[in-house]
């Protein structure tokens, strides 16, 4: 059924004719051009789809965009504005932590958000976070020292 | 996807009254509900969002020291909870052991309880806690034991228009503990071969006054050990007295052989998991006991 949906994405207010089946992937993908978060497995065990809801990590795949009503949501577009990167990105540039890249903008969003609730989170705090991101290429390691790096990195 | 239309009603009665409809579907977290659509495995003409309903997302410990949530609470929002973490650490670490951070933001414990799996991790824990579900419906509210609640894989004593609204846990005391353990090949992220959870209240002269095991996979609903539980009463817990409720648990189990282990292998892990369930109590409790 068609549905008018009212949002706000990286601070921006969004409403937009949508599907009532049309999930938070669907909305942010395909009605808003938001194509920086991916989807892999559609079923939430992948990760690559993850986006912030009111600073809560979530996979897309699985949220109604019905559900988000006057929630705000983060994606990784909005996590480097302007086209700054963020610490945990420049951290997965220099620590070879992305490949090819499919997993990476979901890896960003949750790091980010254990780094916003964690400042110094251990090796065991960043596997457990980033538990439900899968990553066929690096092997993990890398993406964990890059996350400790961005960590120790100033913030501003 | 079928198409379907979409509610969020603001009070429970309106909840309730939205469920009553033919094809209508409560939706909590939607991390099982919108899988099993999206995958056509269950068709829902009305999906009823209960997160806006503030009594189904409240959560509340009283002046006795009982906890009363909302069937729609996450569990990061429980688990973010001081006093509920600190007191509840059992329920906690078996919500936290639901698939990922990303799972574990949206879900709850309603959603895991109602969707009546039979290895769904926090019901065990709960079932240990003496935990009692509250519905609410047309016919008014009633109280359920979760082993009532539960009927079989997906199979709920829910009727139309029905809602699991709260959770009840009594209130711990000093001398009572409890903890969950599973067994996944994989830590994060996997279903549980077998899990088992336990709670003890001891006497004053540390013999064991009450006790509840529960497993989870190894039955078509999550089981009560009873007969390891009787043979606990009275008695102090000791490493031979754990290991023969691990060996009565594993009778009281009913495991089926399938893709994750077969039935023995389950039966040897209830053996091993229920004694490590109750050794984990006993830890809390100020007695160490090794078990293997
Ligand atoms: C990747 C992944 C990993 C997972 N890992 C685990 C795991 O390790 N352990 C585990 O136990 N589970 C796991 N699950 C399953 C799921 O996350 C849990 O069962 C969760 O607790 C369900 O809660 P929910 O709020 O998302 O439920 P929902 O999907 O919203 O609802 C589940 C069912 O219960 C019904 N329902 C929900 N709330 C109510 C209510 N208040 N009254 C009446 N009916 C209601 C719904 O109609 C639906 O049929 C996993 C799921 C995914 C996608
Ligand atoms: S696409 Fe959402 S978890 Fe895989
Ligand atoms: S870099 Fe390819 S999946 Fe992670």
């Amino acid at each position: 059924m068609k549905t008018v949906i009212a949002c706000t994405v990286n601070g921006d207010a969004h409403e937009v004719l949508a599907d009532s089946r049309d999930t938070l992937l669907e909305l942010l993908r395909d009605r808003l051009g938001l194509t920086g978060t991916k989807e892999g497995c559609s079923n939430g065990n992948c990760g690559a789809c993850t986006v912030l809801v009111d600073g809560e990590p979530v996979n897309a795949c699985i949220v109604l965009a019905a559900e988000i009503g006057d929630a705000e949501v983060v994606t990784v577009e909005g996590i480097a504005p302007g086209g700054k990167l963020h610490p945990v990105q420049q951290a997965l540039v220099e620590h070879g932590g992305t490949q090819c890249g499919f997993c990476t903008p979901g890896i960003v969003v949750a790091a980010k958000a254990l780094l916003d609730r964690v400042a110094r989170p251990s090796a065991q705090e960043i596997r457990h976070a980033l538990a439900g991101n899968l990553c066929r290429c690096t092997g993990y390691d890398k993406i964990v020292e890059a996350v400790a790096a961005a960590s120790l990195a100033p913030r501003s | 996807m079928k198409d379907f239309t979409y509610a969020a009603p603001t009070t429970t009665d309106e909840a309730a009254a939205a469920l009553a409809a033919s094809g209508a579907r409560a939706l909590a977290g939607g991390t099982d509900l919108i899988v099993q659509m999206r995958e056509g495995r269950r068709a829902v003409g009305h999906v009823v969002d209960l997160k806006r309903v503030p009594e189904l997302t409240a959560i509340a410990v009283a002046a006795d020291g009982s906890l009363r949530f909302g069937a729609a609470a996450s569990v990061a929002a429980l688990a973010a909870h001081a006093t509920v973490a600190a007191k509840f650490p059992a329920m906690i670490e078996a919500g936290r052991m639901i698939g990922s951070w990303q799972i574990q933001s949206r879900a709850s414990l309603g959603g895991n309880i109602c969707n009546a799996s039979p290895s769904a991790d926090a019901v065990p824990a709960l079932m240990a806690l003496g935990a009692t579900a509250e519905l609410t419906g047309k016919g008014g509210r009633r109280s359920l034991a979760l082993d009532a609640l539960i009927l079989g894989p997906g199979k709920t004593a829910l009727v139309p228009g029905e809602i699991l609204a709260a959770i009840r846990v009594p209130a711990p005391d000093a001398r009572s503990a409890a903890k969950y353990v599973r067994f996944t090949p994989r830590r994060e992220m996997d279903i549980a071969v077998v899990g088992a959870g336990a709670w003890l209240r001891l006497a004053e002269d540390g013999s064991v006054a009450e006790a509840r095991i529960a497993l989870a996979a190894v039955g078509p609903t999550p089981l009560r050990a009873t007969a390891a539980e009787k043979r606990l009463m009275g008695e102090k817990p000791t490493a031979a007295l754990l290991a023969e409720a691990g060996r009565l648990a594993a009778a009281d189990a009913r495991p089926i052989s399938d893709t994750r282990g077969s039935a023995d292998y389950r039966r040897a892990l209830v053996k091993v998991l229920a004694a490590r369930a109750l050794a984990g109590c006993c830890a809390q409790l100020g007695q160490r006991i090794e078990v293997p």
